[in-house]
């Protein structure tokens, strides 16, 4: 049956026609719904996202890339699932604070309207309970760091009781999940402590001990920037308690950019220095990178290749095109030059 | 027309080099207003198109299950070679151009699509994207210039076999996506010594295996799935593909073949700059008038100059830009090739026809038969009456 309707509809696939009736039932891609947009405080908001038939779900404390096409371009970003991975409808949720000048952040948080359809992965990330779930947890979060902390709350209620969260946010009113982690605190099955760093400052790991007396039996968990996130580490290191730590990092959603940079090619694993007026085409050549090429002036689109990470420059233009881990943005390497260092698939 | 630097009338004699710099600054600026409003508006219209295509062609295939009546043949066919010939045009020639690579999807990505064609995607990219659209026009280099089995410049030097080309010609029209892939695997070139080149064994295969697949699509699976309908429905088949391929080879026809459009010798491309090309681009290349409905069927082509000034840009843009690529050949006194369809298609036959006989025939039995024209102003007059009337205008 599947290879008569591959020679029905070729040169296209089967699921090209099953997208344009239901882009949900696609086996081949992984999408999905937004069905609500829930706000959470002035600069963050929760979306329902139904997920397409071959979800395959999640553990809580996971995250998921979501594409969403901005102004006709597709984004990959990254975040955490803050829904139980038994809700009972089956859908998701992920919940998304905006960055300044964030262009997805801010897409996701006021612009993006129900019904969208959006780009997904397979859930992935080892920040969740594992074995250690047995032991007491402390878990140390600021801003949206409080987003995976809020799925294993809700995916583990049970195992979580007697938990400590300290949670960091400006104000009261920018603490997101507020209601219901007070709520949860106040039914005393975990200990909350906020520290409102507009009036408090930031928290300072020294005084963890005071805060938490039984701070050496806990499990560590932390996510937040990644100031917080050093503090913490080289804090535990000086009192011995290092090897409780387990940290999320959010990766950074800026990258550098300049004139030039190494250029890792991670196939042939060759690193090159590239400037900013050398084509990555020529570059790689010139290191002995087996590299694809055409027209050699952006015409023919037969050099493309994938950048994996870093930042790059349209020799024509300027515009500067940038990728973090896990992207796979399609580049042209003969009018593209190193803005920083960079990856490329080749 | 002969090569542009041995025309005594080169069009271009007039630039200076800082006229092409300043062409190649005002060519750039118009690029890059499209590059800085390219968006949503662009991606809904390729993504509307594709939908709207594959319903078409969905809804077409339906109905000719029930081809056995002549409505639903007439209905069905109809539909069938719209949809075909969007999807080669339209979509598939632009997508493989990475028009639309900007998007990042990687479902409608120059390095992932596949056509409904004879021709596998990356062989033709590869001759069209990367040796057509880097040496247009060039003689001995660009080898969509008479496809290698005809003479369609003075310069290429008239040999008896080029007396059968209007035949080859009219063959090449109702076999055309064949005759494109015969062409990526540059068969002529390729055909001696075939037997010890892997590499052309290996696309040959692969040529080979892109057409059974298509062929066993349209002949054998779809008229099979019509029941008893199944012999009309493989005559719709057949009808859309050649349907298609005389449209899609008249197109092409007219965008490198018509009188007007200039061609240049191979030295003359030595040491050239992005600005020269824009020029050659210019002036190698011409453009169709007529309505919406046959810019899309012709995949914005009949915007020719534009798309091979800038054959990355959303074809959807090159209407918008045309009158000010148009104002850039006034201001410079350069002759913007135009015509309609059925002019531009019969300018193109003429000059097959015409080549297709050593040098001058024509003009010689004209003399023989008395008609008293001087042998100059004729041959001036047959190759170029665009730019006689922008001189006289």
């Amino acid at each position: 049956m599947g290879a008569l309707a591959e020679r029905v509809a070729t040169p296209l696939l089967p699921s090209d026609y099953v997208d344009l009736l239901s882009p949900l039932a696609s086996s081949a891609e992984l999408r999905g719904k937004v069905v609500g947009v829930l706000p959470e405080t002035v600069d963050s908001a929760t979306l329902i996202i139904k997920p397409g038939r071959t979800w395959k779900g999640h553990r809580p404390g996971q995250y998921i890339r979501v594409g969403v096409d901005i102004n006709g371009v597709r984004r990959w970003r990254a975040y955490s699932l803050t829904s139980s991975p038994e809700r009972p409808d089956g859908n998701l949720t992920i919940t998304v604070k905006t960055i300044e000048e964030g262009l997805v952040s801010n897409h996701l948080v006021h612009r993006i309207r129900t019904g969208t359809v959006i780009q997904l992965d397979q859930a992935t990330g080892d920040f969740t309970l594992g074995e250690q779930r047995r032991r007491k947890q402390l878990f140390v979060t600021a801003g949206s760091g409080i987003t995976p902390v809020m799925g294993m709350l809700r995916g583990h209620s049970e195992d979580l009781e007697g938990s400590v969260l300290i949670h960091s946010a400006p104000t009261g009113r920018d603490v997101i999940f507020g209601r219901e982690l007070r709520g949860i605190a106040d039914e005393g099955r975990i200990e909350l402590i906020e520290i409102h760093t507009d009036r408090a400052g930031m928290l300072n790991p020294a005084n963890l001990a005071a805060m938490v007396p039984d701070l050496a039996e806990r499990e560590i968990r932390a996510c937040g920037p990644t100031g917080m996130l050093d503090s913490i580490e080289a804090h535990l290191e000086t009192i011995g308690l290092a090897h409780r730590l387990r940290t999320e990092r959010f990766r950074p959603a800026v990258v550098v950019t300049g004139e030039g940079g190494t250029i890792h090619f991670t196939v042939s694993d060759v690193n090159a220095q590239g400037d900013g007026a050398t084509p990555i085409l020529d570059v790689g050549e010139e290191a002995g990178v087996l590299m694809p090429s055409g027209c050699r002036m952006g015409i023919c689109f037969g050099c493309v290749s994938r950048l994996r990470e870093g930042a790059v420059r349209d020799l024509r233009t300027g515009e500067v095109t940038t990728a973090t881990t896990g992207d796979e943005i399609q580049i042209q390497t003969c009018v593209s030059a190193a803005a920083g260092t960079c990856q490329i698939e080749l | 027309m002969t090569a542009i630097q041995k025309d005594p009338d080169n069009p271009i004699a007039h630039l200076s080099r800082e006229d092409i710099e300043q062409i190649g600054r005002e060519l750039d600026a118009i690029r890059q207003e499209v590059l800085d409003t390219r968006g949503e508006e662009d991606a809904a219209y390729i993504r509307g198109l594709i939908d709207t295509q594959r319903k078409l062609e969905l809804g077409s295939r339906g109905v000719l299950l029930f081809s056995l009546f002549p409505p639903a043949w007439l209905v069905g066919t109809a539909g069938l070679t719209v949809a075909k010939i969007l999807e080669n045009m339209e979509i598939g020639h632009n997508v493989m151009h990475g028009q639309w690579d900007w998007m990042r999807d990687p479902k409608i990505h120059s390095t992932t699509w596949e056509w409904d064609n004879a021709s596998p995607a990356d062989l033709w990219k590869h001759s069209h994207n990367e040796i057509h659209h880097t040496y247009t026009n060039v003689i001995g280099k660009d080898h969509d210039l008479g496809y290698g089995i005809m003479r369609v410049d003075e310069d290429q030097r008239w040999v008896p076999f080029y007396l059968g080309q209007p035949a080859w010609n009219l063959i090449n029209a109702f076999l055309f996506e064949y005759s494109i892939a015969a062409y990526d695997l540059q068969l002529k070139k390729n055909w001696k010594g075939r037997k010890e080149n892997p590499e052309f064994q290996a696309k040959a295969k692969q040529v080979m295996k892109k057409i059974r697949t298509q062929m066993t699509k349209d002949y054998v699976v779809h008229p099979a799935l019509s029941g008893p309908s199944a012999p009309t429905t493989l005559a719709a088949n057949l009808t859309a593909n050649l349907v298609r391929n005389l449209w899609t080879h008249s197109v092409i026809m007219c965008g490198h073949f018509p009188e007007g459009v200039a061609t240049f010798e191979k030295k003359s491309i030595d040491g050239e700059t992005h600005d020269d090309w824009y020029v050659r681009q210019m002036l190698g290349a011409a453009n169709i008038k007529g309505s919406p409905a046959m810019h899309v069927m012709t995949g914005n082509l009949s915007f020719q100059i534009e798309h091979h000034l800038f054959p990355d840009l959303p074809s959807n843009r090159y209407q918008e830009i045309s009158p000010k690529v148009r104002d850039i050949f006034e201001r410079y006194d350069l002759p913007y090739a135009e015509g309609s369809l059925p002019g531009q298609v019969a300018s193109a036959w003429k000059k097959v026809i015409r080549l297709s006989l050593p040098d001058d025939t024509l003009g010689k039995a004209k003399s023989l038969l008395g008609f008293g024209r001087k042998k100059k102003e004729a041959d001036i007059h047959e190759i170029r009456p665009e730019r006689l009337e922008a001189r006289a205008a």
